[in-house]
């Protein structure tokens, strides 16, 4: 059984787009990226498996269930953390954790305890008097107090600070051990390269590629920036030439001894060779290839 | 039951503020009945002969120097028209303070269907608007014999009844409204709340209009016509709670395909 499966799974919001056709697999129990640039659909995706709307075209199941009639049985499995916590007024965190658990039926009191303490959240503060960090915790604790089965994450760490992070992702590791399927959206690659082993990469409301995390990467480029004289010419895997204050920036995805041999030919004052931002990601899948444009 | 309580949490302090406003201001207007009433012979007349004012108000079918009489315009416009406002505001809100404060996310992440979330906002609404009455039936009472009037059961219940219909019209029908709005919901229940009272005031102006009367729930309402005819106006209060039903029928119809933004 697959925990997310959706076939040509489309949503038009009247006119504008906001997913197109997209067909994605999840298998149970992966930690699966699910990246693309703001606007790019992944919210609108994770609604639309939710509930919260419905497909104006294809399916898709969660968890072998159809999202369309067995919405109340999916959301009892799933944990659900949205990218903007937002509370009703007036209650405590403890008060926010206890109506969660009552909605849902269960009795979480020890595990909400658990992961507050670790996530070093005070159960006793008001809701509205938390940082945005901190009412990203309380909305963690919600996703996770009852165990799901999958938990949706959307963007889970925008105000949570490194420290933070790195305990909600140890966190998450340890569950997706126990057998939590995680699915995990964000615009950062590094996180997503980090924790996950299968990714989905979506723009313009399409998937544009899926697969393994270091299949995404070794396609991927390197930004390269030098600050000197070298020569380009006729060099493989070079695009986006820029002219930069007294240098030049390009990206490279061709041989790597090739490069080395230009730039000692070269006279480079200043070098520095990093991973390219998403954008410029996208940019390569997006045309579909690493050749010179 | 969660979601009740839950609403009735939210909105505790709001239902107190207004249970607390009207509460106090109809037994003000019963303490100052005695003082009234001794210059009343004069101001019975005055009253009874503002021509349309007096029409308007239904002031020419009743005896302002009796005790029904006096509460029924003055009590009655308080808690008719208060409680027409609170039953209007929460149900406008019930639905669309979700959205409008964007803790819709958070409600519907939970295993919670949507009819359940209807029927349980819907129960919450309607458990203020009997907690509300509840209150001031008591307060008023109390406040007549206070002082040391005999109390018309049968004129002050038939009064609060009629209210008590009234806000579960108005909260039936923008309960209604409410699943279409996401914002702006006061505004649309204090506006309907204060068209219904002002329909009924056009009605009693002319006779021409008076077909008003079965479209706004004020119309049943009108403590003149309960004291004079003993009674409700049983065309009108069906009429009314078919309103209502249409209002929640539609809500339920709405909702549960809605998209939430």
């Amino acid at each position: 059984m697959d925990a997310v499966k959706t076939t040509n799974l489309t949503k038009y919001y009247g006119k504008a787009r906001g997913i197109a056709d997209l067909n994605l697999t999840v298998a149970d129990g992966e930690f699966f990226g699910f990246i693309g640039p703001n606007g790019a659909g992944k919210s609108t995706t994770i609604r639309t498996l939710l509930g919260f709307i419905s497909p104006t075209g294809g399916s898709a199941e969660v968890l072998g269930m159809d999202i369309t009639k067995n919405r109340q049985a999916i959301l009892s499995c799933v944990g659900y953390l949205p990218s903007e916590a937002v509370f009703y007024p007036g209650m405590r965190v403890k008060d926010v954790l206890r109506l969660s658990a009552d909605l849902r039926k269960k009795d979480c009191g020890a595990e909400a305890e658990l992961l507050c303490e670790r996530l070093q959240l005070d159960p006793a503060r008001k809701v509205e008097e938390l940082s945005f960090g901190n009412r990203k915790k309380v909305a963690i604790v919600c996703a996770l107090e009852h165990h799901p089965k999958l938990l949706i994450l959307d963007e889970p760490t925008s105000g949570l600070d490194p420290l933070m992070q790195r305990e909600f992702f140890s966190i998450l590791q340890e569950r997706n051990q126990a057998g939590t399927t995680i699915f995990l959206s964000s615009h950062i690659l590094s996180e997503i390269q980090r924790h996950c082993r299968r990714a989905a990469i979506i723009r313009g409301g399409r998937m544009i590629a899926c697969g393994s995390v270091e299949e995404l990467a070794r396609t991927s480029t390197k930004r390269v920036t030098v600050r000197g004289t070298i020569e380009l010419e006729e060099l493989q895997g070079v695009r986006d030439r820029q002219q930069a204050d007294g240098g030049i920036s390009f990206l490279y995805s061709g041989d790597m001894n090739e490069l080395m041999r230009r730039l000692s030919a070269g006279n480079i004052a200043d070098l520095s060779v990093a991973e390219p931002d998403l954008e410029e990601i996208f940019l390569h899948y997006y045309t579909g290839g690493g050749d010179e444009t | 039951m969660t979601l009740v309580k839950h609403e009735w949490k939210q909105g505790r302090r709001g239902l107190a503020i207004w249970t607390a406003a009207i509460g106090f201001l109809v037994m003000v207007c019963v303490w100052l009945f005695p003082e009234m009433k001794g210059e009343m012979d004069g101001v019975s007349d005055l009253f009874a002969s503002m021509g349309s004012f007096t029409q308007a108000f239904g002031m020419d079918k009743l005896d302002f120097g009796t005790l029904t009489g006096f509460y029924a315009v003055e009590c009655g416009n308080i808690l008719g028209l208060g409680g027409a406002f609170f039953a209007s505001l929460i149900a406008a809100a019930a639905l669309a303070k979700e959205e409008k404060e964007r803790t819709a996310e958070f409600l519907l992440a939970h295993p919670v269907s949507r009819t359940q979330i209807l029927t349980e906002k819907l129960a919450a609404v309607l458990l203020q608007i009997v907690v509300l009455n509840g209150i001031v039936f008591g307060l008023s009472v109390a406040s007549v014999a206070m002082v040391g009037e005999p109390v018309p059961w049968k004129e002050i219940s038939l009064l609060h009844l009629a209210y008590f219909l009234l806000q579960v019209e108005l909260a039936g029908i923008c309960f209604g409204i409410s699943a279409f709005v996401r914002r702006g919901s006061a505004g649309i229940g204090l506006g309907i709340a204060a068209m219904m009272y002002f329909l009924n005031i056009i009605a009693n102006l002319s006779e021409s209009v008076e077909f008003l009367k079965y479209i706004t729930p004020f119309g049943y309402a009108e403590g003149a016509d309960i004291i004079t005819n003993g009674g409700l106006d049983t065309t009108m209060v069906l009429l009314g709670m078919g309103y209502a039903a249409v209002g929640i029928a539609v809500a339920y119809c709405k909702y549960r395909r809605k998209e939430i933004r």
